[in-house]
């Protein structure tokens, strides 16, 4: 379980990002962050991360900080981040170097998430394009099996059909185990798989909500319009 | 697969299935796939595909056996068939009253668009 408490972060000298920010993440859950642009998402799961530090309040995951950098932590927990660079090496030759670090690391995982996107294991990272690269680096980060994982747009940059087999490969790895985190404001590509959503404004939760347990259909871009049009009216 | 914005998604899926019983693609005592496997070929989420196997064994349409999974039930075509009709008559069937009551179409021109129908298919 994730547990945020009364987060308060800002970059540099600049207004905080997140305020008194409080939230809890459930095991077994793949969860959609929504967010207008610029309104802490990434920054939210590079918190949860340990990779930024809170300048008041903590978060917590299964009871320890992410800071701490304690590597029982950080093997359970994996972040795709939104742009990353690839070394021009083969695939077998990447994943036997970052495999180590993750204890439950699945080739056939791995192999099963290439399937989705129809993709062969046996490629060179330096010859793909942006799009493949990111199809690939998405099978790693799946495979890794972690407990946690983090996705920052996963979806940018993926034309439709890639979007559908991201899709599928998600809902393959995902197991009762798991938590899943993905920000998004792609809301129409992934909100058939959540079963969560959250949208959050700075230093409010604005709506947190089960799409699972909900008997009425959700209509999941007109509910992120209307809750940031509502929340812009009361301010 | 295409989903509309009226009915719970737990609900098409399962019609989906249903559907597919009632195509025989589905044959009684037949495996259903697992839900994940289902899940992914719907792209919807696990817990989602859970619910609508649950909804499916509550209305004797399929059944779970232990350790093997999930199979459709003897009978369960003819049971698809009457929960459709029991549909049909519930919900599909008001809509079309409804409707007509706002266009002013009576009974009778809708039988006489019906007989059409059957002589030219």
């Amino acid at each position: 379980m994730i547990t945020i408490k009364n987060l308060t972060f800002a970059y540099g000298k600049k207004s905080p990002v997140l305020q008194d920010f409080s939230l809890d993440f459930q095991q077994g859950n793949i969860y959609g962050l929504l967010g207008k642009n610029g309104t802490g998402k990434s920054t939210l799961l590079y918190l949860i991360m340990g990779l930024l530090h809170a300048q008041k309040g903590e978060v917590l995951v299964d009871g320890m900080s992410g800071k701490d950098r304690n590597p029982e932590l950080m093997r359970e927990l994996f972040l795709l981040p939104e742009e990353y660079d690839l070394p021009a090496v083969h695939l077998s030759d990447y994943v036997s170097a970052i495999a180590p670090f993750y204890p439950n690391f699945s080739m056939e995982l791995m192999e099963k998430c290439l399937a989705c996107f129809e993709m062969s294991s046996d490629v060179n990272l330096g010859a793909l394009s942006m799009g493949q690269k990111k199809k690939v680096y998405m099978c790693i980060a799946l495979a890794a099996n972690t407990p946690y994982l983090f996705m920052d747009e996963p979806t940018n940059g993926l034309d439709i059909l890639s979007k559908s087999q991201f899709r599928k490969a998600i809902v393959t790895a995902m197991s009762p185990e798991k938590t899943i985190i993905v920000s998004t404001h792609q809301v129409h590509d992934v909100e058939r798989v959540l079963d969560h959503v959250i949208i959050i404004d700075r230093n409010r939760v604005l709506l947190n909500l089960s799409l699972v347990e909900n008997e009425e259909p959700v209509d999941l871009e007109k509910l992120f319009v209307d809750t940031l049009t509502y929340n812009s009216l009361q301010q | 697969m295409e989903f509309k914005n009226q009915k719970p998604i737990y609900l098409q899926i399962a019609d989906h299935i249903c559907n597919r019983i009632l195509l025989g693609e589905y044959g009684e005592d037949e495996r259903l796939p697992s839900v994940r496997e289902f899940a992914a070929e719907v792209e919807v989420n696990v817990n989602t595909v859970t619910r609508t196997f649950e909804y499916l064994q509550q209305n004797e349409v399929a059944a779970s056996r232990r350790g093997l999974g999930i199979f459709v039930m003897p009978g369960a075509r003819e049971r698809v068939y009457a929960m459709r009709r029991t549909e049909f008559f519930n919900v599909q069937l008001p809509e079309v009253f409804a409707l007509m009551d706002t266009l002013g179409i009576s009974m009778k021109e809708v039988a006489t668009q019906y007989d059409a129908s059957r002589h030219t298919t």
